[in-house]
């Protein structure tokens, strides 16, 4: 069941979870996801990765659904296609790692520039602009997905607008979509793991946002899986649903105008607003789904680091609540502003559960430290738009990672990133993050990365609030379902059926 | 009367015109930006963007080019569902939404008429009070509220019967259509009841009617050719708007019945800023609505021989 109708099934434009999740069932790219999220082989069954770049080797039993193998060319087209400023593709950032990808993108080179060759079929060969660590993960992604040149040129504008205009290469083929209503995803028996497929389709056959209604849908057994909502948790505890609980890989922060003329640029009121918030009672009073973190640094809990998790490797001491301090950051920061507080502007959406946020917080910073703060809510896109072009003091913030890397984070706020909203600027935060996107040595890396992260953390770049869980459950009889942070989610591919009751 | 018929589509034609500059300029002037997404997008890609949908030309070039496209029928391309124009969007899910709406019309007119007809006649008795009573209920309780009740007594009883007895939610048989029809129907039943009451009130104590009694006519030809004929011209001139307003704006429902219609893409556009969905949406709901409010006008004619609206000289 999805919530909305997919917008975009041409995976060198897909940038929603929806359209991502059908295409991992549809396509495979050069690796996959496994059984626990590892990265395993794809259409590519083996490669060679160091600092300059890497050469894939295609399978030569891949086929695409109508029995065409699929070869390198696949992808030197596709990635092509990403990169061409006239395609407009939202995500052709991600394929920045290739050398003249953002060259391209951005008009200054010429399209055919882009450092992706095929030296034959079966032979991919890749040019990095600068070391990448994580570039393996990407090739798992949605933008990396091959895309075949006749059958794209020949559905040219309606190319993946409907099931006869997408082809697949992966584990299903969509036989049916009926728009804003329902897909019907069956397995493809040319996929070259066909044996190891066990589930005969897979069905959408509800398309609704309403959570009431997909909540009863499942009730109804109508539906396999289910997201399960705050409002909703108590009910499924009545019915003895078997609720489970996954990171979904998002961190929520409140995040500083950091321009010069705000009051939130001075560093003492900062501290004071971090020191008042007691994380943990925000997780469970506000926050209140089971197994949300309070938010602690910038890198969350799931981020692989050098060989276990990043967060285990360098660990942070809790953020814990204390007034006294509060109390004398904002006397000092009274002092450098003239004396008092003036009234802080809180931008924040019209998304559920905002409200009880904001004046959660409005709340706890009138009372203990007599500041006022003004709500101003608009609607989701145009609070994209104030935040973009800094109509804040603070503003309520997240971010869901793009891949599996502590990058996906902490170059959020370097001064040149386009999504550092609140403009935090700090050269030594800059050149720790240079410094660890100039290598590919892990260790380098994460010490590099773990160094900025500090330096933010000091400067309270921002405040992190919680890492988000979400809580689901699934009929007894699907068995296999693998949720992703990355990637498809959930991932049905695996997936067997055992009899009903 | 032809020529009554052409005047009333010169001025449908001009108030649709002015519903889409208004909205043109609506759209442009509230704060927000359809291209605006959660991930920042390089200048040179939002500048492509902007190419594509048009929105790099002037305010008044892009008016121009909007008037220009609506008068060939083309209302452009979803900013975001991208492989999809604002015409399929409205062929594929409007037909759904017409179905729904106009059975729950049905439901909800047949038994507006009765009920408002039967309170009438028996007026302060306990049927009257009784039907006044979920009259209120009807009118004053949001659809959405009888829709999460209703699905959620179907789950129970399937739960109870053991097998699916009606649909929880979805759309393709008649089964599927039975539950939002009647739930989307309840409020606007309840104001034609109300309606009908009233003006079969002043329909019974009439002369005429009091003639076709002595004449010994039997009640039931007096109550269908007296007296409902003369007091349903209310329930006739809300139905023209009621048709536009079920038929395009059941989105609630809708959406609590996983029902494939247009009403959710007029919610949804607005929540994401699509102009061109908006903008298509907006002009094709003015002119059905214009459109069936001349239906009902020509068929004051049908039901009521005194109105002739051809002499009326509007």
């Amino acid at each position: 069941m999805l919530g909305t109708e997919p917008p975009q099934l041409n995976s060198t434009r897909s940038t929603d979870q929806e359209s991502i999740f059908l295409l991992g069932h549809l396509m495979e790219g050069l690796t996959r996801y496994g059984k626990n999220s590892e990265i395993i082989p794809g259409i590519a069954e083996r490669w060679e990765i160091n600092d300059q770049g890497a050469t894939f080797y295609l399978r030569h039993n891949a086929l695409w659904a109508d029995g065409k193998p699929v070869t390198a060319h696949d992808f030197v087209f596709a990635w092509r296609l990403v990169v061409d400023p006239a395609n407009a593709s939202e995500y052709a950032f991600i394929m920045y790692p290739v050398k003249n990808a953002e060259g391209i993108n951005t008009g200054k080179l010429k399209k055919d520039t882009l450092a992706v060759t095929a030296v034959d079929d079966y032979t991919l060969k890749i040019e990095f602009e600068k070391p990448c660590g994580y570039f393996l993960g990407l090739t798992a992604f949605a933008t990396y997905l091959p895309v075949r040149q006749d059958f794209y040129k020949a559905h040219a504008d309606r190319f993946a607008a409907d099931p006869q205009d997408i082809i697949s290469n992966g584990p299903f083929i969509l036989t049916r979509w009926i728009h804003g209503a329902e897909l019907t995803l069956s397995k493809n028996p040319r996929y070259w793991r066909a044996q190891q497929i066990k589930l005969d389709r897979i069905e959408v056959p509800y398309i609704t946002t309403d959570l009431g209604a997909r909540y009863n849908l499942f009730r109804d057994g109508k539906v396999d899986t289910l997201g399960i909502g705050r409002e909703q948790i108590d009910r499924a505890l009545a019915d003895r649903l078997r609720m489970q609980s996954h990171d979904d890989g998002a961190i929520f922060y409140i995040e500083f105008n950091h321009r010069p003329n705000r009051p939130t640029a001075n560093l003492h009121l900062r501290r004071a607003l971090r020191a008042i918030i007691n994380t943990s009672e925000y997780v469970s009073r506000v926050v209140a789904i089971p197994g949300s973190r309070p938010g602690n640094g910038l890198i969350p809990q799931w981020v692989p680091g050098i060989k276990n998790r990043f967060r285990e490797e360098f660990p942070l001491a809790s953020h814990t609540q204390n007034i006294e301090l509060a109390k004398n950051e904002l006397e000092l920061a009274k002092n450098e502003l003239g004396g008092s507080i003036p009234p802080l502007y809180w931008l924040t959406d019209d998304g559920p559960g905002t409200a009880r946020n904001t004046e959660y917080f409005q709340n706890i910073f009138k009372n203990h430290l007599g500041i006022d703060i003004f709500i101003d809510k608009q609607i989701f896109k145009e609070r994209l738009a104030k935040s973009r072009e800094g109509k804040f003091d603070i503003v309520s913030s997240g971010w869901g990672p793009d891949f599996a890397d502590p990058m996906t984070y902490v170059e959020l706020f370097t001064s040149w990133n386009a999504n550092n909203n609140g403009k935090y600027s700090d050269p030594k935060y800059d050149a720790f993050i240079r410094q660890a996107q100039a290598t590919a040595d892990q260790q380098t890396r994460m010490q590099a990365m773990a160094q900025a992260e500090q330096i933010a953390l000091a400067d309270v770049a921002i405040i992190p609030l919680f890492e988000r869980t979400v809580i689901w459950a699934h009929q007894p009889w699907v068995h296999g379902i693998v949720r992703h942070v990355i990637g498809p989610d959930p991932d049905f591919a695996f997936v067997t059926i055992s009899k009903k009751n | 009367m032809l020529n009554y018929i052409l005047k009333r589509i010169a001025t449908g034609i001009i108030t649709v015109y002015f519903i889409a500059t208004a909205t043109f300029v609506a759209m442009h002037l509230v704060p927000g930006d359809p291209l605006a997404s959660a991930k920042a997008m390089r200048p040179e890609i939002r500048a492509n963007l902007e190419k594509k949908y048009g929105l790099d030309k002037p305010l008044l070039s892009q008016y121009g080019v909007f008037l220009g496209n609506m008068l060939k029928g083309d209302f452009g391309i979803s900013y975001s569902e991208k492989n999809r124009s604002v015409n399929d969007i409205i062929r594929s899910h409007f037909p759904i939404s017409a179905v729904l709406g106009l059975l729950s019309l049905f439901f909800a007119t047949l038994g507006g008429v009765l009920f408002g007809a039967i309170a009438a006649i028996r007026r302060g008795k306990i049927t009257d009070r009784a039907s006044m009573f979920f009259v209120i209920l009807g009118i004053s309780v949001p659809s959405f509220v009888f829709a999460a009740i209703a699905q959620y007594l179907v789950v129970k009883l399937n739960h109870t019967a053991g097998m699916t007895v009606l649909p929880v939610a979805g759309w393709g048989t008649f089964s599927h259509m039975l539950l939002p029809a009647v739930v989307l129907g309840i409020g606007s039943l309840a104001l034609q009841t109300r309606l009908m009451r009233s003006s079969m009130l002043e329909v019974v104590h009439q002369d005429y009617i009091r003639t076709a009694k002595a004449k010994g006519l039997s009640p039931l030809r007096i109550f269908l050719f007296h007296q409902l004929r003369n007091a349903i011209l209310p329930t006739v001139t809300i139905l023209g708007p009621a048709i536009a307003s079920i038929t395009t704006g059941g989105f609630v429902v809708e959406s609590i019945f996983a029902i494939p219609g247009l009403g959710r893409y007029f919610v949804q556009a607005f929540q994401q800023f699509d102009y061109t969905v908006i903008m298509g949406l907006t002009v094709f709901y003015g002119a059905f609505l214009v459109g069936m409010v001349l239906l009902v006008d020509l068929v004051y004619g049908i039901i009521d021989p005194r109105i002739t609206i051809a002499k009326r000289n509007i």
